[in-house]
């Protein structure tokens, strides 16, 4: 329960930093970070909740954004950097480098809340 | 101690976002690039995109509406002029914001900021022709009339308004991908963009230092016979038989002339390294009623350029009070260059002439702060010129200007490292001008006189303005400003230690060549010669001969003529030259010294129907045949010119060996036996066939699979945003002039009757960015040769369902 309210709220928070007009684009690290040192839970634990939440956030978003463009752009950027044209690859591609930045972010937040209970 | 763990993860976290928040290599920074919120994705407009907008801003005098139709064409209306010209900017920036900073950039010399290292020659060359120099003198012209100052200050204020506006999010992804910044414009942008176009269309059009090569080594009567100035089969822009007027000017040759000059034996090892494309060229052609099956007059237009994505034009229609004008626009400069209004049409070709030359400057010493000019040391100008390099430290370079203009090559700049030639360059393109007022008069002119005042005042690039009126009146004007030449001055490059070998004036406006209603019926450009020998000026230039005689003997076998019929000549793929040169081929031939392979593929060129359609094997025989024989003719008689000079036309192969096949060029000058036209037609194409094999085998045999026609994005690198491989046939010698990457980059039509009927297309799409629908959907139907209605929108539209977004400007605080 505590591993999905984890992902779900990584995700949230995640999002709402990314529409924040001062936020720079990794601020979805630092929201993800907080929800781990909020939500606590194991190191490994909190870095797969963390992973998955911005896959889930960075992949479902891109995957949005390219069913309404008809994938006409990311055709075109899987040509360029490069990944044969495939439109799912880079979608993948951008939930694996978001969550990646996720996860190290909230197991930084899970060993953070264990040395400060300490 | 769990302080540790943490340490490192966060250290982690850090390292990631760091690295992917950096530009490592030629990768763009991978993390903010992918991120959904914030990189690439931002650029992936929705199928359904809502245009419509309600925009409050500073500086526009009154309300104005813009009403986009199903292909994302603007019909501005503006109450004002000033506001017109801002919202244009505006637009120009919402849609093409990359490629009006790149080509600027690029314009001033700053590629390298951009491209690295391997700009830096590039740069160095753009700044040692003057193009800032040149702007700047633009720059200045612009702002002296009022008019035209509040114009272009408009234009400017609106391009940054958009920039202004722009959040990063909306950043066009080239910016993404690259890493870098949009800067804000100004109107020295504006006259950048215009020197661009005069050095694409004016700067590629002389070979002075190759020319000065090629007469160290032939004599004056043989630098005639290669290099003809008036070719035999030439049908000239103004009919033959027009009566020229006395010259206005007459000028005279130095008394060195022979000497110092046409008698001169040496070598120059400088050669530009950017030197235009060949082929920027155009066709224009104008119908009278007579010929008409409407009996109204039509207009027809195709600017032969490189093509990109995003296109160079900018479809747009412009409505104030004091002016209704519908047309293609240049992104980054204000008005509608080729277009029409509710009276007239109008269209440009290049003038092809040579209007740069070369002066030899003797320096008193290394520093270049003196040079002998009229017998004394005179003092140049230093301008020192820092070039920013990607990644870089700065490069330096410092260029001298003279009485004649900026030296372009000198010891710390020249391809060979010679050093030992200082060349100072004379460019028409240099002079205080103002060619965009040219398009603010023209956008308003209502009849023959209005036209043909408004063209008067342009300069550089010479452009074959092609006109036509609602009142039935059909002109043409090879417009621009161009010097009195003496007999073969400035073919090669001159003497530069006094003033005698300058140009002594320039021909008078009205004696530009012009027609106006001839008996016939119809005008027609297409970057030949304007005029037969009867001319009374020298007037060297890159002229193409063959596209102009099938226009000619098109227009001039037609009666009844409709709109369709001119759509079908502008896909029109006949190959007049190969017409001349096939009896020729095929006479010489010998068939019993040809391989299995060749006599096949001679049995196709035999067969072939002289089109140069994309299906054709004979169009690609023929080429690769004709090119080998043009080098077994050339290869050893050019190769005695160091470094280089240019081939002969083909066109002046084809008339020199009709009128003799013994031509003494056959011989090859290394063998000692004497070849004739037989053995080389014959062994030419032995060698193509070989060639031509491989390409069969490789499935490339038909014309188009060979040539691979294809639009690239302005960085030629992003191939994921080119468009390759389009079904077209045509080459640079036919009027459906499609070449590799170059060709008809607007195809235009206008029927002058009532109601303006008007068609166009061009290779790629309003929105500049590759993400949107509207980025390259007219590619399809500009290979298919079909063409796009163009809604020439009146007020009481405002409700048609043609206007499917409305964008509202008001004044904002």
């Amino acid at each position: 329960m505590k591993f999905l309210t984890a992902i779900i709220l990584t995700a949230l928070t995640g999002f709402i930093a990314g529409t924040l007009s001062f936020s720079p684009w990794w601020g979805f690290a630092v929201t993800s970070l907080l929800v781990a040192v909020l939500v606590h839970q194991k190191a490994g634990k909190a870095f797969l909740a963390g992973f998955l939440g911005i896959l889930l956030l960075w992949a479902g978003l891109a995957y949005w954004i390219d069913a309404k463009n008809n994938s006409v752009l990311s055709q075109r950027i899987a040509h360029i950097l490069p990944l044969n044209g495939n439109s799912l690859l880079l979608i993948l591609l951008t939930g694996v480098a978001g969550g990646l930045i996720g996860g190290f972010a909230a197991m930084s937040g899970s060993f953070l809340r264990a040395s400060s209970k300490k | 101690m769990r302080l540790l763990p943490f340490a490192i993860s966060a250290a982690i976290t850090a390292g990631l976002v760091f690295t992917l928040s950096n530009q490592w290599g030629p990768m763009p920074p991978v993390g903010k690039f992918l991120s959904p919120q914030y990189g690439f994705w931002q650029n992936a407009e929705p199928a359904g995109e809502n245009f419509d907008a309600d925009l409050q801003i500073p500086g526009l005098k009154a309300k104005a509406e813009v009403f986009l139709d199903d292909r994302l064409v603007p019909h501005v209306f503006a109450g004002n002029d000033h506001d017109l010209y801002f919202i244009q900017g505006f637009l120009h920036a919402k849609f093409r914001l990359f490629q009006m900073d790149l080509q600027t950039k690029a314009a001033a010399g700053r590629a390298s900021e951009i491209a690295g290292i391997k700009a830096i020659n590039f740069d160095k060359e753009q700044r040692r022709l003057g193009m800032v120099y040149a702007a700047e003198k633009a720059v200045i012209e612009i702002e002296k009339d009022p008019t035209s100052k509040e114009l272009f200050d408009a234009y400017t204020s609106g391009v940054n308004a958009y920039i202004r506006t722009m959040t990063d999010a909306e950043m066009p992804v080239e910016y993404k991908l690259l890493n870098i910044q949009p800067e804000p414009w100004s109107n020295l942008r504006s006259a950048l963009l215009l020197k661009m176009m005069a050095k694409m269309l004016s700067s590629g059009t002389e070979h002075d230092l190759a020319n000065t090569n090629a007469k160290s080594v032939f004599l004056p009567d043989e630098l005639k016979r290669l290099y003809p100035q008036v070719p035999d089969s030439l049908v000239p822009i103004v009919p033959k038989g027009t009566v020229f007027e006395t010259p206005g000017i007459v000028p005279v040759a130095p008394a060195t002339a022979d000497s110092l000059y046409l008698g001169r034996k040496d070598t120059v090892n400088a050669k530009e390294i950017s030197k235009p494309d060949i082929n920027n060229g155009s066709n224009n052609w104008v119908v009278a009623g007579s010929k008409t099956a409407s009996g109204a007059p039509i207009l027809c237009n195709d600017p032969h350029l490189e093509l990109s994505l995003p296109s160079i034009w900018y479809e747009i229609q412009l409505v104030s009070p004091t002016s209704n004008t519908y047309g293609v626009s240049l992104p980054g400069s204000p008005f509608v260059v080729i277009g029409f209004n509710d009276s007239i049409a109008w269209g440009v070709t290049n003038a092809q002439r040579d209007v740069k030359d070369y002066y030899e400057i003797k320096f008193r010493d290394n520093s270049k702060q003196e040079y002998w000019f009229n017998g004394k040391w005179e003092k140049t100008t230093l301008k020192e010129e820092i070039i920013k390099v990607k990644g870089q430290a700065d490069v330096k370079d410092t260029v001298a200007y003279t009485v004649f203009g900026p030296v372009m090559f000198d010891a710390s700049f020249s391809n060979e490292l010679s050093g030992n030639r200082n060349l100072a360059v004379r460019w028409v393109a240099h002079d205080p001008s103002n060619e965009g007022y040219t398009f603010y008069h023209l956008n308003r002119a209502k009849n023959y006189d209005e036209y043909a005042a408004a063209i008067a005042t342009f300069q550089c690039p010479g452009q074959n303005f092609i006109f036509a009126s609602k009142t039935g009146d059909i002109g043409i004007w090879q417009q621009g400003k161009f010097p009195a030449r003496w007999d073969r001055q400035g073919l090669y490059v001159m003497p530069g230690e006094d003033s005698s070998y300058m140009w002594q004036g320039f021909i008078p406006q009205q004696e530009n060549p012009h027609a106006k209603n001839p008996e016939r019926g119809f005008l027609e450009s297409a970057n030949q010669r304007p005029a037969d020998s009867t001319y009374p000026y020298f007037i060297p230039g890159s002229y193409i001969t063959p596209r102009g005689i099938t226009i000619e003997n098109k227009l001039a076998a037609m009666s009844g003529i409709t709109v369709k019929d001119m759509m079908a000549l502008h896909g029109n793929y006949f190959n007049t030259l190969a017409e001349d040169i096939r009896p020729l081929l095929l006479a010489n031939v010998r068939e019993e010294a040809l391989h299995p392979e060749s006599k096949k593929y001679l049995q196709l060129f035999r067969d072939w129907d002289l089109n140069a359609s994309p299906d054709s094997k004979g169009q690609t025989i023929y080429q690769c045949w004709w090119d080998s024989l043009e080098v077994e003719i050339w290869q050893d008689d050019m190769a005695r010119v160091v470094p280089e000079t240019p081939w002969p036309e083909e066109q002046t192969t084809m008339e020199l060996l009709k009128k003799d096949s013994a031509l003494i060029y056959i011989d090859n000058r290394n063998t000692t036996k004497r070849e004739t036209l037989a053995e080389l037609v014959t062994t030419a194409l032995n060698k193509a066939s070989a060639d031509l094999r491989k390409k069969e085998l490789a499935g490339k045999l038909e014309w188009t699979k060979f040539k691979n026609p294809s639009v690239y994005h302005l960085i030629k690198d992003l191939k994921g945003f080119a468009r390759m491989g389009l079904p077209v046939g045509g080459n640079g010698n036919i009027i459906n002039a499609i070449t590799h990457s170059h060709g008809p980059s607007w195809r235009m039509i206008v029927h002058m009757t009532g109601q303006t009927e008007a068609y166009g297309v061009y290779p790629g799409g309003q929105n500049g960015n590759p993400g949107s629908r509207f980025y390259d959907n007219y590619v399809n139907q500009w290979a298919a040769g079909e063409y796009n209605k163009l809604w020439f929108m009146h007020d009481g539209d405002r409700s048609d369902k043609q206007v499917k977004w409305i964008m509202k400007f008001s004044t904002g605080k």
